[in-house]
């Protein structure tokens, strides 16, 4: 039998703030495309966006639109409320997704719609999008059907 | 110029410790009076003999305290940045005043209560900005989820097991039970670990250190007149803080390179401790580490040189860390078990120790080593002696 399906997090978490470094991730993310910032110099990825390269101190970014597929590089379980809103949401699996198109850059996010029993690192995933109420879309990852 | 031997700890101040929220009706201010009184009588001087604060993780407020305790001037008052990282660094900013002549008699203290803000919860309390939507969008709501993410991977890349982790928690209960300022007094054995809730898989309930107030304060001065004082002088033989771009912002990243990732961001602070004090792993007699969560703990013994990477949980399960073992770590029952202060207690214990009044003396003991963090950037480590 399989194990508990792996929820989302309490929305009301999280509130998108932006600015003109991070915003274009958002909004990419609107239209579903996962994309993350590579300096147009050297070509380095870096995530979150940053107002310079470290590489190079160059500030041109480019955001190339991803693959969408990743590995799992690791994972928690979050079974337990730790106030009592949480309650609804349980289980949810904050993750870190390795993203091989962006030389490795992980993004923090959740694993969701499979049995929490089923998630391990180094599982291959794909990239799912939610859209909240307030119009917000945030990239998610699934395990790949094939994987 | 070093400041390595060339300061002490000659006082220690505390108050009792409380579970979460216990010490209301007192104020978080009266609380760290109280362990500045304490440590100020310790050492044998008034509170007017005080002219310097070294803080860490924010601090508090410098003129307040002159106007509550009656001290007439400071020459020196400084924070370190960052959090909890910076707890054992604070007492290598006190000494640098007092090497470069800044200061003379110098406070560190840390205070907590958590009356209003659990600290389990304060990722989810902090304001929301650019930076926090990479993470606050996942549901990490405290540290301690973050935390998981970084023990999963060292459980991956290296075969360490709960039962490692356990460990770590069932040392510092064994030395909590009897010891008289510990909060946990209740036995905790490998099925009762095992069977507690996962709050973040793969960490459990005895994984998580405590949520407790109290605070603690360290009269630190030179160790020509911590000589003269009423104490046996800690010198300080080394402190530094700070850290690599590897391990950088860390838990509010997580892209530290895989190296960094599986350590606890302290390779770069221990390289340079033991410079600083001119000592290797094997001259360290006990060590105060810094347990917020327990594989931490284990993460940090690697990186501090007692074993080899990815062997810090073969070496904390052969009973190594144990009071009676090669390295006596956590003698007070540490964050997991005693009480947490934001790894001021570590800094007490360690004094304690040296001054050979611990409840747990290590036979012999002339040297502590104490950690602060793991966390954003600073991390810092300490080594104590007794001369």
């Amino acid at each position: 039998m399989p194990g508990p399906i792996a929820k989302r997090p309490l929305e009301s978490l999280f509130e998108l703030v932006t600015d003109k470094w991070t915003a274009p991730f958002w909004e990419a993310a609107r239209e579903r495309r996962l994309v993350a910032a590579r300096c147009a110099a050297c070509g380095r990825f870096r995530m979150p966006p940053t107002p310079f390269c470290p590489g190079c101190l160059s500030q041109e970014l480019e955001w190339p639109t991803l693959s969408g597929h990743g590995r799992v590089y690791s994972f928690t379980v979050v079974a337990r409320a730790i106030f009592p809103e949480m309650e609804a949401c349980l289980p949810y699996v904050p993750a870190l997704v390795e993203l091989p198109d962006a030389q490795g850059l992980r993004l923090i996010t959740n694993i969701v719609d499979v049995a929490v029993t089923d998630i391990s690192v180094g599982a291959e995933v794909e990239v799912v999008w939610d859209e909240r109420a307030d119009g917000v879309v945030v990239p998610r990852f699934t395990l790949t059907a094939s994987g | 110029m070093t400041i390595a031997g060339k300061t002490a700890i000659a006082g220690v101040g505390a108050t009792p410790f409380y579970r979460r929220g216990k010490s209301v009706p007192q104020t978080l201010e009266e609380l760290v009076c109280k362990a500045i009184i304490a440590a100020v009588e310790d050492a044998g001087l008034t509170v007017r003999d005080i002219d310097g604060f070294a803080f860490y993780s924010e601090g508090f407020d410098t003129p307040k305290l002159m106007e509550t305790l009656g001290i007439p001037e400071v020459t020196y008052t400084a924070t370190l940045t960052g959090a909890g990282g910076g707890s054992a660094g604070a007492v290598g900013l006190a000494s640098s005043a007092i090497v470069s002549g800044m200061a003379r008699n110098v406070i560190v203290v840390g205070g907590t209560q958590q009356a209003t803000q659990r600290f389990g919860a304060i990722t989810s309390a902090y304001e929301a900005t650019p930076d926090t939507s990479f993470f606050a969008s996942a549901g990490l709501v405290g540290p301690g989820h973050m935390f998981a993410l970084l023990a999963r991977r060292h459980m991956h890349r290296f075969g360490t097991t709960r039962e490692h982790f356990a460990e770590v928690a069932l040392s510092g209960r064994r030395n909590a039970i009897d010891h008289p300022d510990a909060l946990m007094k209740k036995p905790l054995d490998l099925d009762t670990y095992l069977a507690a809730p996962m709050l973040a898989d793969p960490m459990c309930l005895f994984d998580f250190c405590l949520e407790s107030d109290g605070a603690v304060a360290l009269l630190v001065t030179s160790a020509e007149r911590a000589a003269d004082l009423r104490q046996p002088p800690v010198t300080v033989a080394g402190c530094v803080h700070g850290g690599d771009r590897d391990w950088g912002r860390s838990l509010y990243w997580m892209n530290m390179p895989e190296d960094a990732f599986v350590s606890s961001g302290n390779v770069p602070i221990a390289r340079n401790l033991y410079r600083q004090a001119g000592m290797t792993p094997a001259d360290i007699d006990t060590a105060q580490i810094y347990d917020h969560f327990t594989p931490m703990v284990i993460a940090q013994l690697e990186d501090f040189g007692f074993c080899e990477r990815g062997e810090g949980g073969h070496f904390v399960a052969s009973g190594a860390i144990r009071r009676e073992g090669q390295l006596p770590v956590n003698t007070d029952g540490g964050q997991l078990s005693g009480a947490y202060i934001w790894g001021m207690t570590h800094i007490r214990e360690a004094v304690a120790q040296l001054r050979g009044t611990a409840f747990h003396q290590v036979e012999g003991a002339r040297t502590a080593l104490v950690t602060g963090g793991p966390s954003s950037l600073p991390n810092s480590g300490l080594i104590l002696r007794r001369d």
